[in-house]
């Protein structure tokens, strides 16, 4: 089921949550909303459900036009933070609810309602729990029977609320994996919301990356992370260092030292230079580099972390260097960016 | 010594204590429940079985017995239904007013019951303003049976509103927002999905209530009357008394306390049983 969001707006009271927001999910990909608390992604995923309205804008499933469908018409399978799993029902029950509350004419026997529950429990690799109730099981355990209870419905799109948010580190690693597996085996349309970069540019097809209510860039895992669209993007999205500079006659210049980093389209004045850790090399001094004075230096897996202090202002910016790096604190190195990219200051 | 007596109870615990703390809370419960419970029972156990079972059949006992317990049960009903209709506005909405509609819930408990008695008494009888509206249309609350059930009413509403409340504060929406994705319509998740998880609180609410109704004294006697068809139990009780008829007045009391007793061991059997059914709520 494609699904398009266009120019949707929501407001909460007088507080805007989203501004316009436009997205176009194609059948059958597995789309991830990423972005820090408060950047509306949530608000997103309940609109695409049904769960609140918008105040502008419309949603789309299919050719359909879906914006003022309640959450019952829309048929979406929805997954909660918090499981919200019935803990007066059994496993079986739980999973059936979706099928015993249909009215009666469309209600399968109760036999098939158990049959499908069981089947369910086998997709979701818990065969054999139908009796349990819920707070007999583990965090992981209640979250896969939540997403067999929203299977259990055929829903036209899966909707995943932070789905791995309230279990350990382990658990959402084996979760992930086998949500791909589950999302590659039924094929729907799934979104899912979460504020965990990792899981997002490892499980989605593209990933929509959203801040202050609004979408700041939409790719895939390589395109967000090697080309990001905004700063805030570059800074979100895994480790960044940031140096302020100025633009002047196509060149960058950090205080009075001319770097050897073309500028550019960049229009002259102040602006931001944004760069990896692991993008940034040592060099033998020389023109164009930037030098700096070790302040810190500590051991970071296979390799070692180091803050440089560069400039006048004694700017701090992150490198990585191999593990053989024996230059001790205070001593002067000088270093170039392999890759970087280049945004205007801050007004 | 607990070691030895209790081997089975004993578990080794982060928190010590286990010992005094059941020889302590054994203790209190005797000297305060216990004890003059027992001198109740063996006050009325000098009758002997034959004039105790005598004095509690009697009619005037049935019919006191009667009035109080069908009395209680309906009252305790009343308050269990529309104490969980306010305990849902309470926790649902806001308006303006709410903290202060939150606070007279628990007025019946601060006001000493006769006077919630005579206040009462006086709004339902003849010339009251209630009284005067319905008595014409040939409905009497003051002086009968239905006027013992709004006093009772009246007193136990608190204990139904306040122990489904904070229930009902921590079921999540996302139970009912769940129960709506899978296509369920708000009847169906009120009634399988809330009402389930409540069925514990509902019923601890219901049996406070009536337990405190079947005690009540103060608040009944003034809108009872002193006819003989709402006399009530405790006030058959009180006229023994000023008899100086003791004895019939400790039988009446060891009757109450079994049928009572039965009643709460009942609701707590069914309690238990919808805990282990509906877990931990």
């Amino acid at each position: 089921m494609d699904i398009r969001i266009a120019n949707v707006r929501k407001e909460f009271g007088v507080f805007p949550a989203l501004h316009g927001v436009s997205l176009d999910i194609k059948s059958g990909e597995l789309i991830a909303l990423l972005g820090p608390s408060g950047s509306g992604k949530t608000t997103l995923l309940r609109l695409i459900a049904g769960l609140e309205q918008p105040t502008e804008g419309e949603i789309y499933f299919g050719n359909e036009n879906a914006s003022y469908k309640s959450v019952r018409e829309r048929n979406v399978g929805f997954v909660f933070q918090h499981y919200a799993l019935f803990k007066h029902m059994t496993v079986a029950e739980n999973i059936g609810f979706g099928l015993r509350v249909r009215p009666r004419s469309t209600r399968p026997s109760r036999r098939e309602i158990s049959k499908r529950a069981s089947e369910l429990l086998d997709l979701v690799q818990l065969s054999g729990l139908e009796k349990r109730f819920p707070a007999q099981l583990s965090g992981g355990q209640r979250q896969r029977i939540a997403l067999a209870r929203a299977l259990a419905i055929e829903p036209r799109v899966l909707l995943l609320d932070e789905p791995f948010g309230a279990l350990d580190a382990k658990v959402r690693k084996e979760l992930r994996r086998w949500l791909r597996e589950i999302h590659e085996k039924t094929g729907h349309t799934t979104v899912f919301v979460t504020h965990d970069q990792e899981e997002a540019l490892e499980l989605a097809d593209r990933v929509v990356v959203m801040s202050q209510g609004r979408i700041e860039q939409i790719g895939t895992a390589d395109e967000i992370y090697d080309t990001p669209a905004s700063p805030f993007v570059f800074s979100f999205i895994g480790e960044s260092s940031v140096l302020p500079v100025n633009v002047e006659s196509g060149k960058v210049w950090l205080d009075e030292r001319p770097l050897d980093l073309p500028a550019g389209g960049m229009p002259n004045g102040p602006a931001r230079l944004f760069m990896r850790p692991h993008d940034v090399e040592v060099v033998e001094g020389g023109p164009g580099a930037i030098p700096g004075v070790v302040s810190l230096i500590r051991r970071h897996g296979g390799s070692r972390r180091v803050d440089l202090e560069v400039g006048a202002r004694r700017d701090r910016i992150e490198i990585e260097l191999p593990a053989d790096f024996n230059r001790g604190t205070s001593s002067r190195i000088a270093v170039r960016p392999r890759r970087w990219r280049l945004y205007p200051a801050e007004a | 010594m607990t070691r030895a007596i209790f081997p089975a109870l004993k578990r080794p615990s982060a928190i010590p204590g286990f010992g005094l703390a059941l020889g302590f809370t054994l203790t209190y419960l005797s000297l305060i429940v216990l004890i003059p419970l027992a001198a109740l029972v063996l006050r009325s156990a000098a009758l002997g079985p034959a004039e105790f079972w005598q004095l509690v059949t009697s009619p005037r006992t049935l019919n006191a017995l009667r009035v109080s317990f069908v009395c209680s049960l309906i009252a305790a009903s009343i308050n269990v239904v529309f104490g969980f209709v306010m305990a849902w506005v309470l926790v649902r909405y806001r308006f303006p007013g709410r903290r202060f509609v939150d606070a007279v819930v628990d007025l019946p408990f601060a006001l000493p019951t006769a006077v919630a008695g005579i206040a009462l008494t006086a709004l339902y009888s003849r010339n009251g303003w209630i009284g005067s509206l319905i008595e014409p249309n040939g409905i009497r609350i003051a002086y009968t049976q239905a006027g013992i059930v709004v006093a009772l009413t009246f007193i136990g509403l608190p204990f139904a509103v306040r122990t489904v409340q904070p229930v009902l504060e921590d079921i999540r929406r996302d139970l009912e927002e769940a129960a709506a994705t899978l296509g369920a319509s708000r009847a169906q998740t009120f009634l399988r999905v809330i009402l389930p998880a409540l069925v514990p609180a509902i019923l601890t609410g219901f049996a406070l209530a009536l337990a405190r109704a079947i005690g009540e004294y103060g608040s009944v006697i003034f809108i009872a009357g002193g006819r003989r068809d709402t006399e009530f139990a405790p006030l058959l009780i009180i006229t023994r008394l000023e008899e100086f008829n003791y004895s019939a007045a400790t039988a009446i009391g060891v009757a109450m306390l079994v049928i009572s007793f039965i009643i709460l061991l009942t609701i707590n059997l069914i309690q238990a049983w919808s805990r282990r059914r509906f877990g931990s709520g």
